[in-house]
């Protein structure tokens, strides 16, 4: 683990109403590394994740107190701008959300907000990230058609690229396999263990085999705090709590 | 037993139908009978000459140019008010927040306001403004009457937009006035329906026009001629009691079903188009 990792939280409390459902997280997300977090439904897991690029912004009622450092800057410090922050993360959602427009345009839309308007460059990285998704043989002939004609696995491979495309630092999945079948799900984590050489990657899953066929790192949460925290052989076959112990038993058996 | 009760039911839904679709056809027939020994190229293409209105030479071009101004302007107007306000509810207000409340509060409210009032209140505002009844006064009243159908109709699209869409734009480090051409997109539809609904419904009503358009026999130029209108003109020759205005009146009702059906029709073409993109 490095001295400044690029996520790193501290102390960090966030209530929906008078619902505390983070409590006093604490945690150094370990570099170009995957990190999964696990626990059961409606533990935090994922409120926990979007607290990363402040996803919980447009929601009433949600208070956050702490810090989480992103390169060593609190992105809830005020007059920090959420952008900047945003666009050091990529995200993949339980289900594909492609933009209503082409496949094209979909990896396109990020560069071009950050200023990419050159169609050459914009062709360049459109094949790059396609590529890099393993989508580009399957969708060279059709670029310019609507996206939401690919297949729900080829939608969420076309999610990552655009994600990709704004040259993020990390990528965050929300359990980004949960609306796949097994053959997608398997070209997703293939593509996540040859991304986590750039990228640090943080998974959310309710899959215990997931997580160990997936990450380097383990985080146990329960009931709105971290029980546990290390390398993933070590957590799920040697637990230290009790909790852990308890929710990775049927993992084992 | 339980399948005589779904039969039952099912004959119900039938017969409910059927009174629909027949009703649309009864009405369509009635005019077109009625209306089609009147209709000829004169009505459509002249305005009234001399003595149009005992029956002689003459046509209703006067009245199809102000109705075709009133809708459209009313719309566009309503269009260019409403849509910054649906996009502030939908983007801009968190989910929930009072603000959204009383303001959908207010536009259900001011949905079920009767347009005879609307034309009401548009005439107290064209008193106070000294103006007099025009095209202008019609577009400020009927504008008034389209923008609660026009917001209701995007609002209830942009409600359907989910929230995970506007997130991908938002992870991607877009900023809410670049997420606001994914909401414009993804409810393109709605905004169309929108626009066209209110159109239709602008075209169509009389009572807020009846103070503040006026009526006349020449075409309109400017925003403070009098706009004479398809439904005014329909109740003006209805109510003579010669009977070849009286046809003139079912010919007028022809024409104004017939633009009404035309931007029905090209609404359900363009919805088509729209949606190819839409998630």
């Amino acid at each position: 683990m490095t001295d400044n990792p690029h996520i790193s939280v501290q102390n960090l409390n966030l209530y929906y109403g008078a619902n505390h459902a983070l409590k006093n997280i604490s945690i150094n997300i370990p570099d170009k590394k995957v990190t999964s977090f696990i626990g059961p439904s409606g533990c935090g897991k994922t409120t926990l994740l979007k607290t990363f690029n402040r996803l919980h912004d447009s929601l009433t009622d949600v208070r956050v107190e702490g810090k989480v450092l992103v390169d060593g800057e609190n992105i809830y410090d005020k007059g920090i701008e959420v952008t900047h922050i945003r666009k050091k993360m990529g995200l993949l959602s339980q289900r594909p959300f492609p933009l209503p427009m082409s496949i094209f345009d979909n990896i396109a839309y990020g560069p071009r907000i950050h200023g990419t308007r050159n169609k050459k460059q914009l062709q360049v990285i459109v094949e790059q990230q396609l590529r890099d998704v393993a989508l580009w043989d399957e969708v060279k002939d059709r670029l310019y058609s609507p996206a939401v004609r690919l297949s729900i696995g080829q939608q969420q491979r076309l999610c990552l690229a655009r994600g990709l495309a704004v040259s993020p630092e990390i990528i965050l999945g929300d359990e980004p396999t949960s609306a796949l079948d097994p053959k997608s799900t398997q070209k997703i984590e293939e593509l996540f263990l040859q991304l986590k050489e750039k990228y640090t990657i943080i998974l959310v899953t309710h899959i215990l085999r997931q997580a160990r066929r997936m990450s380097d790192f383990i985080v146990f949460v329960f009931n709105g705090e971290i029980i546990e925290f290390g390398p993933t052989e070590e957590l799920l076959l040697n637990p230290k709590e009790e909790l852990t112990k308890d929710y990775v038993k049927g993992f084992l058996s | 037993m339980r399948k005589l009760e779904e039969n039952i039911f099912k004959i119900l839904m039938i017969i409910a139908s059927a009174l629909v679709v027949g009703s649309f056809f009864l009405i369509v027939f009635t005019i077109v009978k009625k209306g089609l020994p009147a209709m000829n190229l004169d009505m459509i293409t002249k305005t009234p000459e001399r003595g149009f209105y005992i029956g002689k030479e003459g046509g209703i071009l006067n009245v199809i140019i102000g109705s075709l101004y009133l809708a459209l302007g009313s719309s566009l107007l309503a269009l260019l008010v409403s849509l910054p306000i649906v996009i502030y509810i939908n983007l801009y207000l968190k989910t929930g927040s009072w603000l959204g409340s009383v303001t959908r509060l207010s536009y259900d409210v001011l949905f079920g306001i009767p347009s005879i009032v609307y034309g009401a209140f548009g005439f107290t505002i064209m008193i106070y403004f000294g103006l007099k009844a025009s095209l202008l006064g019609g577009i400020i009243a009927v504008t008034l009457l389209v923008i609660p159908i026009m917001i209701r109709t995007m609002d209830e699209v942009m409600r359907t937009v989910p929230k995970e869409l506007l997130d991908a734009s938002y992870t991607l480090g877009a900023t809410r006035l670049e997420t606001v051409k994914i909401l414009l997109r993804q409810s393109a539809v709605g905004i169309l329906t929108a626009i066209l609904l209110s159109f239709g419904r602008a075209i169509g009503d009389a009572a807020s026009v009846m103070f503040t358009a006026g009526f006349s026999d020449n075409i309109t130029t400017s925003l403070t001629d009098p706009a004479p209108t398809l439904p005014l003109a329909i109740f003006f020759q209805l109510s003579s009691p010669i009977e070849e205005v009286q046809a003139r009146a079912y010919a007028s009702a022809l024409v104004l079903t017939i633009i009404v059906l035309l931007i029905s029709i090209s609404a359900r073409i363009l919805t088509k188009r729209f949606s190819k993109n839409k998630i």
